[in-house]
C-alpha cells in the first residue's frame, strides 16, 4: 500500500543522507521525497512516498525514530490528509497548439508562467493523479521538460505535526 | 581558559574516566597524540592495525560496563577500522571511535588519505559527526558517550579535522546534555508488564528466551531472580550466553543453529516465550514461518522498538530497558499473588528432561586425536569456568559456546552480528586492559587467528598474558562444514595449506608456543599454560581431529525442530 510518511528532523549537514541511507540499506522503496527547512530555521521537514506492507511501513517508521536526527515521524495516510506535489511542464507553443495548451491550463487550473513565441512553462499543483492526466491529456510530442516536486503533505485539521 | 582542540579533546576523555585509548597515530591526528604524551592521566594502547584498535575498544566495553575507546587517522586509518565498527554496531556494543580527517579546507579535494568518512562509517555507527568548529567539540564528544551507552547502545564515531585540533577557544565540558530528538524509552508500560505478568502465570509450558540485550544491560540479576522465583526453563544465544547461569538445572543451553536439542525443542513447543533482550534472528529462530506454524504468545521485551515484531509478530511487546522491566514485572507477579499451574510445568519439565536425556552434544573422544570439544571442556575444567574466554567465528566459536559453562555474564566475548573473523586476539587484549588481573583465554582456529595475527606484537609491548588456545584442523572448519552437506563435498578453497610453525612465530614474537597432538597431552599443556607460564602469552597450537563437524545443527532455512543430531549420522 502506498504510504506518505512525514519527518522532522534537525536541519544538520548529512541528515538527508541518513534517510535515504536507511531506506536503500533496508531496501525500501522510495517514491518521491522532498526536504525543505521549516518556519523554525534548526528543522527540515521530509516527506516520503513509500509503498510497502503494513509490516513493512512499521518499520520504516520505527527505523526512522531510531536515526538520531529525527525528531518526529508521522505516517499522514492513517488519517484525513492532504497530499499536493508542484510541476512545471515546458511545452511547445506553436500555432493552434498554442491557445489549446492555455485552454488546457485552464481546464487543470494551471498558470502558464512563463512566455515565448515557441514555448509556454505551465505551472500546476495537485495530487499526483490530477498531474499525471494533465501529461496525458496533451500530446506527448509537445512536452519538452518536465519537473516535479514529489509530494508535500499535511494532516487535515487539528492533526498537527510539530515539535 | 584558550584551549587547542587537541587539547580540549584529551581533557574532555579525561573527564570521561578514560583508561585507554586504543589506536594508530598518522598526519592527521598528530597534535593529537601530541597531547596524549605530554599526559598521564590515560594511555594511549598503540596496536598494529586499526582493526584491532577497534575490537580490542570493543572488548573493553563487552568485558566490562565502561566504554570503550579508540583513535584512528584519516583515510585508511578508517577504513581499516570499518570492519571492527560494523562488528561493535552489530552487537550494540557502546564505544566512542576519534578519527582523523585532512584539514576543513582540503575536505573534497581529493586529499592525502582523505575519505568520507562520516558517509563510509554512516550505515554502521548509531551516530557520528564531522566537527566543522572547535567550539562544538566539547559538546560534541559529551553527546557520542552519551548516545554509545544510552538505548541501545552502538558505537559513535567523531571525525575530528586536522585544523579543528590547532584552532583555540575557551574550554568548557557539560556535565550533561539532552537531545531533543533522542529519548529512549527505559521504563515499560505498566498496563503491558501486567498483560506479560498474567501471561506468564497463564504458561503452561513456558521458556525465557534471553539474548545479548541482558549482558548489555546488567540485567542477569533481574532475570535470574525471574526465572527462579517462577522455575521456568531458560535458553540463551550466542550473544546471551552467561546472562543466565550455565551450570543452573533451570538453564537449557544455547538455542538456535547449533543449539541445544532441549533448547530448540523447548522454544518451537512452548505454549508461552517470553523473549528478553534479543531479537529473533535468522541463526535464532532457523525459518520464520516453520516457527510461526506452532500456536504461541509471545512477550517481546526490548529497548529498541524496531527489534519488536520485526521478524517475528509479538502479542504483548514492551519497549523499555530490560532491568527496568523485569524488576516492573517481578513487582506485578507478586502483586496478583498467583502461582504458575504447578501441574504443568511439572510436566512440561518432564518433557525437556526427557529432551535433554538426548544429550545432543555428547561426542567421543578416542585415544589418537584430540576432539575440538575436549580441548574447550577441558579448558574450562582446567580455568574453573572462571576466565574470559574470547573466540573468532567459525566452528571453534560454536564448540566454545556450547562446552565452555559460562555462570557470568560478560566472559564469553564474540561477534555474533557480522560474524568477524580475526577478532579474538584483539578481544582478549580489550578483556585484560578492562580486566587487568583476569584469566583470559582466546579460542580460535588456524585460520581466524591469522586475520589479526599482527596482535601478537601489541600483546608483549603490554605484556598480555592471554592464552591462545588455536584448534587446528587445517581447514576453514565451518565452511568445510557447509560444503560437506550442502555443495557435494566439494572443498573449495577450505583447506588451509603452507601453514606457518605457530610454535616459532609465537617464539619469534617473544611468546611461549607449544604444539599438542595427543589427546592425553591435552590437559597437562593446559595446566603448564595457565599455571608455569602464568604471566605469559602462550600460543597453544592443538591439532584436531579433521573432520569433526559442530552439532546439533538446524540448516539454513530449517525450522528450530528439525534438527541434525550427531547421533543420527
Amino acid at each position: 500500500m502506498r504510504h506518505i510518511i512525514s519527518i522532522l528532523i534537525e536541519n544538520e549537514a548529512g541528515a538527508l543522507s541518513r534517510v535515504a541511507g536507511l531506506f536503500s540499506a533496508r531496501g525500501y522503496n522510495i517514491e518521491s521525497l522532498t526536504v525543505a527547512p521549516t518556519e523554525d530555521a534548526s528543522l527540515s521537514r521530509i516527506t516520503i512516498v513509500t509503498m510497502g506492507s503494513d509490516d513493512v511501513v512499521e518499520q520504516i517508521t520505527k527505523q526512522l525514530n531510531k536515526l538520531i536526527d529525527v525528531v518526529k515521524v508521522v505516517d499522514l495516510s492513517e488519517a484525513a490528509h492532504i497530499e499536493r506535489e508542484l510541476m512545471l511542464v515546458k511545452v511547445r507553443a506553436m500555432g493552434p497548439d498554442r491557445d489549446e495548451m492555455k485552454r488546457l491550463a485552464d481546464i487543470f487550473r494551471g498558470r502558464v508562467i512563463d512566455v515565448t513565441d515557441k514555448t509556454y512553462v505551465i505551472e500546476l499543483t495537485g495530487d499526483g493523479a490530477k498531474l499525471d492526466s494533465f501529461l496525458e491529456s496533451i500530446d506527448r510530442a509537445l512536452i519538452l521538460e518536465t519537473v516535479r516536486t514529489g509530494v508535500s503533505g499535511i494532516g487535515r485539521g487539528e492533526r498537527i505535526l510539530k515539535v | 581558559m584558550q584551549l587547542t582542540g587537541a587539547e580540549i579533546l584529551v581533557r574532555c576523555l579525561q573527564e570521561e574516566k578514560v583508561e585507554h585509548v586504543f589506536g594508530y597515530p598518522g598526519g592527521s591526528v598528530l597534535y593529537i597524540y601530541d597531547e596524549l604524551f605530554k599526559q598521564d592521566k590515560f594511555k594511549p594502547v598503540l596496536v598494529r592495525h586499526e582493526q584491532a584498535a577497534v575490537h580490542a575498544a570493543d572488548a573493553y566495553s563487552r568485558s566490562s560496563s565502561k566504554i570503550g575507546v579508540c583513535m584512528v587517522t584519516s583515510g585508511p586509518g578508517v577504513t581499516n577500522a570499518v570492519t571492527g565498527i560494523a562488528t561493535a554496531y552489530m552487537d550494540s556494543v557502546p564505544m566512542v571511535i576519534i578519527s582523523g580527517q585532512v584539514p576543513t579546507a582540503y575536505i573534497g579535494q581529493d586529499a592525502f588519505q582523505e575519505c568520507d568518512t562520516v558517509g563510509i562509517t554512516r550505515p554502521c555507527v548509531k551516530h557520528n559527526f564531522l566537527v566543522k568548529d572547535v567550539k562544538d567539540l566539547a559538546l560534541t564528544i559529551k553527546k557520542a558517550f552519551y548516545l554509545a551507552k544510552t538505548g541501545r547502545p552502538g558505537p559513535v564515531l567523531i571525525d575530528v579535522p586536522k585544523d579543528i585540533t590547532t584552532h583555540k577557544c575557551e574550554y568548557h565540558y557539560p556535565k550533561t546534555v539532552s537531545l531533543r530528538s533522542y529519548n529512549p524509552v527505559v521504563k515499560g508500560h505498566s498496563g503491558q508488564i501486567k498483560k506479560a505478568a498474567q501471561l506468564l502465570l497463564s504458561a503452561q509450558r513456558p521458556v525465557i528466551y534471553a539474548g545479548g540485550g541482558v549482558i548489555l544491560s546488567d540485567a542477569s540479576e533481574a532475570l535470574t531472580k525471574l526465572a527462579r522465583a517462577l522455575n521456568f526453563p531458560v535458553t540463551n544465544t550466542l550473544m546471551g550466553l552467561g546472562g543466565y547461569p550455565a551450570t543452573d538445572a533451570q538453564n537449557l543451553g544455547m538455542l538456535g543453529m547449533h543449539g541445544t536439542y532441549e533448547a530448540n525443542m523447548a522454544m518451537q513447543h512452548c505454549d508461552v516465550l517470553i523473549a528478553v533482550g534479543s531479537r529473533f534472528d535468522d541463526r535464532v529462530i532457523g525459518n520464520p514461518a516453520h516457527f510461526g506454524s506452532v500456536p504461541r504468545k509471545i512477550i517481546h521485551i526490548d529497548i529498541d522498538p524496531s527489534s519488536i515484531s520485526k521478524r517475528v509478530k509479538v502479542d504483548v511487546p514492551i519497549v523499555g530497558g530490560v532491568p527496568e522491566v523485569l524488576t516492573e514485572l517481578m513487582k506485578q507477579l507478586d502483586a496478583i499473588n498467583e502461582t504458575p499451574d504447578v501441574k504443568a510445568l511439572a510436566d512440561w519439565w518432564k518433557q525437556i528432561e526427557a529432551w535433554r536425556g538426548k544429550k545432543s552434544l555428547k561426542y567421543k573422544q578416542g585415544k589418537d586425536v584430540i576432539m575440538p570439544q575436549y580441548v574447550v571442556e577441558k579448558l574450562y575444567e582446567v580455568t574453573k569456568g572462571d576466565a574470559f574466554v574470547t573466540s573468532d567465528v567459525g566452528q571453534h566459536q560454536m564448540w566454545a559456546a556450547q562446552y565452555y559453562k559460562f555462570d557470568k555474564p560478560r566472559r564469553w566475548i564474540n561477534s555474533g552480528g557480522l560474524g568477524t573473523m580475526g577478532v579474538g586476539l584483539p578481544y582478549a587484549m580489550g578483556v585484560r586492559f578492562a580486566n587487568p588481573k583476569a584469566t583470559v583465554a582466546c579460542v580460535t582456529g588456524e585460520a581466524s587467528i591469522q586475520m589479526c595475527i599482527q596482535e601478537l606484537s601489541t600483546a608483549k609491548q603490554f605484556r598480555l598474558p592471554i592464552k591462545i588456545i588455536n584448534l587446528n584442523n587445517r581447514y576453514l572448519g565451518m565452511v568445510r562444514q557447509w560444503q560437506e552437506m550442502f555443495h557435494g563435498n566439494r572443498h573449495a578453497e577450505s583447506y588451509v595449506d603452507a601453514l606457518p610453525d605457530f610454535v616459532k612465530l609465537a617464539e619469534a614474537y617473544g611468546h611461549v608456543g607449544m604444539q599438542i597432538t595427543k589427546p592425553a597431552d591435552v590437559e597437562g599443556a593446559l595446566k603448564e599454560a595457565f599455571t608455569t607460564h602464568k604471566n605469559e602469552l602462550v600460543f597453544l597450537d592443538f591439532l584436531t581431529d579433521q573432520t569433526a563437524n559442530v552439532y546439533p545443527m538446524v540448516a539454513a532455512g530449517k525450522g528450530l525442530s528439525e534438527m541434525i543430531l550427531a547421533e543420527d549420522l
